[in-house]
């Protein structure tokens, strides 16, 4: 019963607004090239549907591969600070400099040294860079965050490195990674539409670009459609990675029980 | 079995733990190292138990590093694993091979009382029988000697009394050597066969009373008249 209450109540509220929205265009008569009535959207959306689904898995390709990329390089170095206090703490300012650097000013020259022929490869490389610090350091602090007696235990049974690691610091650290999966979702897809945004005309193609390009030519109702299906994909982004949380924490940790 | 002897440490914020402290455990011993908080108990446990090694002074074993295992106050358990798992901990890092290891660890949560619970996540247990699983897993890599670091002082007192029975029972049967680390004068006079008695800030033993046999039962006049005799070395320690 809640569950349907979770889903009713937020789609009745869409429904309404949509319906306020269409009334208002018709009854103020807003011209299209400043705000388009819903239908207007929809029939936008339908005409476009080839070449918006086109630049949706465009757009969709990078996010994905920066996501993964920045899952493995943000785990590999979280991984390598536990093992090095030294490493750490001679590496981490880099990465918070990475981090507070907007990543809009160094787009343009990742594109430079990347190379336009090589377009999708910068986009993911810029988008990484967006995501990747909300894993390093969720696993950071989990990997760290491990009970100082077990760990005492592994040293007690004379328990290699290693052993320590995978069986006591990365299972612990996984509520942690999984938190900030969640957030690197999003900035994954963040960082592909500014990737694009700055890689500019003729480059591109990705839903980005639909939103410049349509504005451009005062295509409103298609800038709508295609900015719709950009947070349509946001959602469903966090909505798989939240599946995968649950999914992976359900038998133990008490966030996932709870939300049960 | 293990003596400590002229043992110091220092911590790294510079307070002197240990001064001097010297006992030793004799092969199928029950002795409890008593004081209050702070006073250097779990230092001293540690550095038995090699996790630390002392500024002065030496840690010794009769024959040979004995099999150690260690249970502390919290029960220490890894949430994401099942009982079975959590139990078998000593022998996967000793890479045991897993039919091996399975069957120890079976055996091991049967003797706590927890036949049946080996799926069971340490969420779905009690204070009580998380504490059980502790115990099987120290005792799944097959101890010689036995610390335990205040490990019922976070139970109340029904769960406590029937773990200190059934871990009488189980130095009984194993013959283990046992050091058990605690503030409670009626579970030392009760429990233990010696009763070290310790002051703080430096840590040091004070008292190194024998108990008589025949405490039977925690409200036999033996007993009683150990909790007296314990009771006053460990107010002569403090007033000291």
């Amino acid at each position: 019963m809640r569950r349907l209450a979770d889903f009713l109540l937020p789609l009745a509220v869409a429904a309404f607004l949509l319906g306020a929205w269409e009334a208002a265009v018709a009854h103020w008569q807003v011209p299209a090239y400043v705000l388009p009535a819903p239908s207007a959207i929809a029939r936008a959306f339908a005409d476009n549907f080839g070449s918006l689904m086109e630049a949706l898995a465009s757009t969709l390709a990078v996010t994905l591969e920066a996501f993964v990329a920045a899952c493995v390089l943000g785990i590999a170095t979280a991984t390598a600070f536990s093992q090095s206090r030294l490493l750490e703490r001679t590496l981490y300012p880099y990465a918070v400099i990475l981090q507070v650097t907007p990543v809009v000013a160094i787009a343009p020259l990742i594109l430079i040294w990347v190379g336009f022929e090589r377009i999708n490869l910068a986009l993911v490389i810029i988008a990484t860079i967006v995501a990747f610090f909300p894993i390093l350091a969720g696993a950071t602090l989990g990997l760290k965050s491990a009970d100082f007696n077990l760990i005492d235990l592994t040293r007690l049974y004379g328990a290699s490195r290693l052993q320590t690691l995978w069986r006591i610091r990365l299972p612990n650290a996984l509520p942690y990674l999984l938190s900030g999966m969640k957030t690197a979702g999003g900035l994954a897809l963040i960082g592909a539409v500014v990737a694009e945004f700055v890689a500019g005309s003729g480059t591109a193609t990705g839903l980005a670009w639909r939103i410049v390009e349509s504005g451009n030519r005062l295509e409103i109702a298609t800038l709508f459609a295609a900015l719709a299906l950009l947070a349509l994909t946001g959602v469903m982004i966090f909505a798989a990675l939240s599946f995968l949380e649950w999914w992976l924490l359900r038998r133990w940790h008490e966030s996932a029980i709870s939300a049960s | 079995m293990i003596a400590l002897s002229g043992i110091a440490k220092r911590f790294p914020n510079g307070v002197q733990a240990l001064n001097d402290l010297s006992f030793t455990v004799g092969r199928g011993e029950f002795v409890s190292l008593l004081g209050p908080s702070g006073c250097g108990k779990s230092t001293a446990l540690r550095l038995a138990a090699g996790l630390l090694t002392p500024d002065a002074g030496t840690v010794t074993c009769a024959d040979g590093k004995p099999q150690i295992g260690l249970v502390f106050q919290d029960h220490t358990l890894m949430p994401w694993a099942d009982a079975m798992t959590n139990a078998r901990l000593p022998l996967d890092l000793k890479r045991v091979p897993r039919e091996q290891a399975d069957a120890c660890a079976v055996a091991a949560l049967a003797r706590v009382g927890l036949a049946g619970f080996e799926r069971a996540y340490p969420r779905e247990l009690s204070g009580g029988m998380k504490m059980r699983v502790s115990i099987a897993r120290a005792l799944a890599a097959q101890p010689q000697l036995l610390l335990l670091d205040e490990p019922f002082a976070a139970l109340d007192e029904i769960t406590r009394n029937t773990l200190g029975d059934d871990l009488l029972k189980l130095w009984r049967e194993d013959g283990l050597t046992v050091l058990f680390v605690t503030h409670s004068v009626s579970e030392s006079s009760y429990l233990s066969h010696r009763v070290l008695v310790m002051t703080s800030r430096p840590g040091r033993i004070t008292a190194d009373i024998a108990l008589a046999s025949g405490r039977d039962s925690r409200l036999s006049p033996v007993t009683i008249e150990a909790q007296r005799v314990i009771s006053g070395a460990l107010n002569t320690a403090i007033a000291a």
